[in-house]
Order: C-alpha cells, then structure tokens, then sequence
C-alpha cells in the first residue's frame, strides 16, 4: 500500500514546488539521410524526423495526463548536421536548417538541436563551409538549436574554432538584433561535449548513439530549495543527505517517464539526464537553493563551495535512481532563466567572474549571460577559451553561450521570454585579449589526458 | 491499473459520495480509503483499480477535474506508479 505522506510529498512537489520532467527528446540519427543531391537529402531529413518524431508531442502529453507529471517540453536532436553527406555549400547547410525547422513545426516540437559541428582538434573543409552557413541559418529560423565542440581533455583547444565561434556569436548578436540579440540564445560553444544531452541549446545526436532513442531531462531546483529549508540549520553532511534523497526521487520520475516513452513510442530508452535545471518561474531557482544553503546572495564568497556540494549530491542521488544516467546530470546555472541568478546579477552580486569559478564545479558553463553589444569579438573568444581550458584541464564539460546584447550596455535589461527568460547585461573585463587569441592554432592537450 | 486519486476542498456535505459515483460510472473499483477532515479541510486519498483501455482512464480523470471545478474540489487522478518509483529503493 503507498504511504500517505508519500503522496502528499509528491503532491506537493509537483504543485508547489515545481517539480518536472524538463524535456522528453528523441535523438534521430541522419547519417542514413545522404543522397547526391542537397535538396533530396533535405527532403530525406524531413521524413526521416516527420516519421520517427509524429508521436512524441502526442505520447508526451498522454505520460503527462496519465500520471500527473508536467512534461514542458518535447523535442528532437539529430547528428550534427556538419557530418551529414549531401550537404556542401553554404546553400546546402542553411537549407537544412530550414529542413529542420519546418520538420519542428510538423510535430508540434519546441526545440530542435544539432545544428553542430565538433572541431576540437581542426576543422575539416566540409566544417568550414558549415561555419559560414551558422549565423544565417540561426537567426533564419525559430526552433534550430547550434553548438560546436572546440576542445576536449584528449584533443586540447582548436582556438582558430574558437576565434571563429566569437565571430558567429557577434554575427548572430547583430542579426537578431531587433530581438534582444536571441539568436545568440540558440547557439552554445562546448568542450567535452556529451554526446546524448537532451537539453537545449547543445542537444545533438551523437555519432555514437544509436538509430533513435529517448533521453529525458528532469528538474526540479524548487523540489530540493523546499527539502533544504525543512531541514533548517543542519550540518553539511546532512544536508548532501537531504540533497541526494531528493536527487533520487526527482531522478527516479523522469525515469518512469522515459521508460513509458520508450515503450509506448517503441524506441529505445537512452539516458536521464539529471540535472537541476531552473526556469524564471518564482520557486523554481538553483540560485535560491544556493541562498537556502545559507548564502546572503549567490554570487559571494562560499557560491562555488555551495555549488560544488549541490552539483556532487545531486549526480550521487540520481545515479541510484535510474539504470542510465548521462547528459550534463548536474546543476545548471543559466542566469536568465533563473529568478535568484537575475536579482544577483542586478544587484552586483553575481559577476562574470564568479560565473566562471562556478562553472568548474557545475554541470555546465557560462550560460544565458547576456554581455555589453560592443564586447569585441576577440573578448568573447577569450571567455570561451577560458570555459574550454576550465573543461580541458578538469575533464569536464564546460560551454560558453554569451549574448553581447546590441545597443545594450551594462545595467540595460534584455528579454528573450519563455523558459529563456530575462536579465540585465552585466560587464566583462574591458583589457584586450586580442593579440593571445589571434595567435590561433591549437592549445596542446595537457598531459592527463594521456591515460594509456 | 491502479490509480491515487486525491481530493482536497472545505468541508461540504456528499464530497465522498459524488466522487465516488464518478468512480464507479467510469468503472472503476475503489480498492483502499483514507480521509480526515482537519478545521474546517477535507482531505481524501483514494486507492482505485480499473481496466486499463482505451483512454477510459483519461475520461476518469477529466470527469473528476469537471467535477471538481463545478463542486469547489481539487482532485488528481495520477496513475500509482510514480509513487511507487519515487518512493521506493
């Protein structure tokens, strides 16, 4: 028989404290889509994830009803599309990503991801042409997610990516410009790329994932804020307790969510990505839970240490919970979807430096930071140089998605609306980095990585 | 398939017996009960089990939310298993 309080526990955590499944996505493999002719191999993409995806918004929202679980969204990741044959010119590229958007709206999905390239030791001829083809493609279209892998612990840092990924991101800036520059939004620079994240904006289906599979991604930074504050002035042993017995039961739903999509749609079961992953909703905030842990603001001295503790207990209480764990399964900290992280940044708290101590002991990196439109180009390579050295060094994902705001300065608010929020644009150290970057070329892999 | 349905609203009279009627209209067998009424609150947790076809578990529930909204009621009607996963080792 199920406990009372159990149900009333779960109850609760759904309704008051926000807890869901973030994202069920599907990852489609394309590799099989390639013909001699683009527009064939576009056509190809189009009925490949037309017919593989055609009941994943309608399966979600059955999962949803059936057991009481918010599903907020559903989509789609697929091979990154620089690796997909047929696909040539700049032409070629941006045709896909109109594919891929016009198949996003076939099936009613919100996200889709893998308009990729990963370049962390060079990029390939094939690569370069794709890179050409980036800021229009994105600001083209609505639901098209991009990232590019520049550096791993085994490959070092390609920094000629690098540098060209700072061009696209203030390419993108100018683009979308009307937009509060959000085309940068949907574009997101990695090292250590995982393979299977089904968030956004790095989703991709790797090239060693297999034909099709599901990948769930919960959250719920409000469900353990709640289970901290319950537990008042405790010590930090007890609090990672209380932490990870959350983690497991937050894990343990989008397991049963994925398991059900699974079988329901008839595809395998991939990974949950566990991940704390916030939204600017009221209560729904890794920001405050850093705040509960007893911090004044997130931001000052004793966030990374917070951070670093939330981010272990969370990975050891999940892990338990579900058969395979993957994706980036951690906390994120992306500042405009987070309400505590926006009123931190406001107010002084919370600096671009401190983001980036944050980002070593977190799942992810510098992310939804929206920086001063006349940031030059060669600064925000710098700063994804940086993020890439930080996953390089410590075998690690990190990831630099930066929003140089046009026309914006610092204090100016920017608004992307939806789960990607609001913030203020907050400074970057105005010395150059100009003359290291340009040096291009590769940033050796460091000896660790010599693990033979 | 077994399904929690809880019911929470101010005390009123015939909150267990519409609910109820609703349950069995749509088939459904109420196999464990759990009520308190605190101050001036009702609570109720329901055990149910009913056939698993055809969406009717879907009807059940959009009946008890109609009901609930036209009778001051919240009611949930979530299927047992996310319980029993969350829940348990």
């Amino acid at each position: 028989m199920i406990n009372t309080n159990d149900i009333l526990e779960t109850i609760n955590m759904i309704h008051q404290e926000h807890l869901d499944v973030r994202t069920i996505t599907m990852g489609i493999s394309l590799l099989d889509c390639a013909a001699g002719d683009a527009k064939i191999t576009c056509d190809n993409i189009y009925n490949k994830i037309t017919t593989y995806a055609k009941d994943l918004v309608s399966t979600g929202e059955d999962i949803e009803k059936e057991y009481g679980i918010p599903i907020i969204h559903k989509r789609v990741s697929v091979t990154p599309i620089s690796l997909v044959g047929g696909l040539k010119t700049k032409e070629d590229y941006i045709l896909a990503a109109k594919t891929l958007d016009a198949a996003a709206k076939t099936t009613g999905i919100n996200f889709i991801g893998g308009f990729s390239a990963l370049v962390q030791k060079g990029m390939t001829n094939k690569e370069l042409t794709f890179f050409d083809a980036v800021p229009e493609a994105i600001s083209s279209t609505e639901r098209v997610c991009s990232s590019i892998n520049v550096g791993s612990t085994r490959a070092g840092i390609d920094m000629d990516a690098v540098n060209k990924c700072g061009h696209i991101v203030k390419e993108l800036a100018y683009l979308t410009r009307d937009n509060y520059s959000i085309g940068c939004a949907k574009f997101v620079v990695f090292a250590n790329v995982p393979e299977d994240n089904p968030f956004m904006a790095g989703a991709f289906h790797g090239v060693g994932e297999p034909e099709c599979e599901i990948n769930v991604g919960v959250s719920g930074p409000g469900v353990v804020r709640h289970a901290i504050e319950a537990a008042g002035d405790c010590s930090f042993s007890d609090l990672a307790d209380i932490i990870k017995k959350t983690a497991f039961k937050v894990t343990r739903m989008g397991q049963l969510v994925a398991c059900e999509a699974s079988k329901r749609l008839g595809v395998p079961f991939g990974i949950v990505d566990l991940s704390l992953a916030p939204t600017p909703a009221i209560g729904d905030s890794v920001a405050h839970i850093l705040e509960a842990m007893g911090l004044e603001r997130c931001g000052t001295h004793g966030t990374t240490a917070a951070l670093a503790m939330l981010n272990d207990a969370v990975k050891k209480g999940g892990s338990m919970a579900s058969s395979h764990v993957g994706g980036l399964s951690g906390a994120f900290i992306p500042v405009s979807e987070d309400k505590g992280m926006i009123d931190a940044a406001a107010c002084g708290a919370l600096t671009i430096e401190k983001l980036e101590a944050m980002t070593s002991v977190c799942s992810v990196g510098l992310d939804m930071i929206a920086i001063p439109g006349d940031t030059p180009e060669e600064t925000i390579s710098a700063i994804i140089a940086d993020e890439a050295a930080i996953g390089m060094i410590n075998s690690k994902t990190t990831a630099a998605r930066l929003i140089p705001a046009y026309g914006k300065k610092v204090g100016d608010n920017v608004e992307f609306g939806g789960l990607l929020g609001y913030c203020p644009v907050i400074a970057v150290n105005k010395y150059s980095s100009a003359k290291f970057v340009r040096r291009g070329g590769r940033i050796p892999a460091p000896i660790h990585s010599l693990k033979n | 398939m077994k399904a929690v349905i809880t019911v929470t609203a101010k005390d009123a009279k015939g909150i267990i017996a519409k609910v109820s009627t609703k349950l069995s209209d749509y088939g459904a067998n109420i196999v464990d009960i759990s009520q308190s009424v605190i101050g001036e609150y009702f609570a109720m947790i329901m055990l149910i089990e009913m056939e698993d076809k055809d969406k009717k578990f879907f009807e059940l529930s959009d009946a008890l939310k109609a009901l609930g909204s036209q009778n001051n009621l919240i009611i949930e009607a979530m299927h047992e298993d996310i319980f029993n996963s969350m829940h348990r080792i």
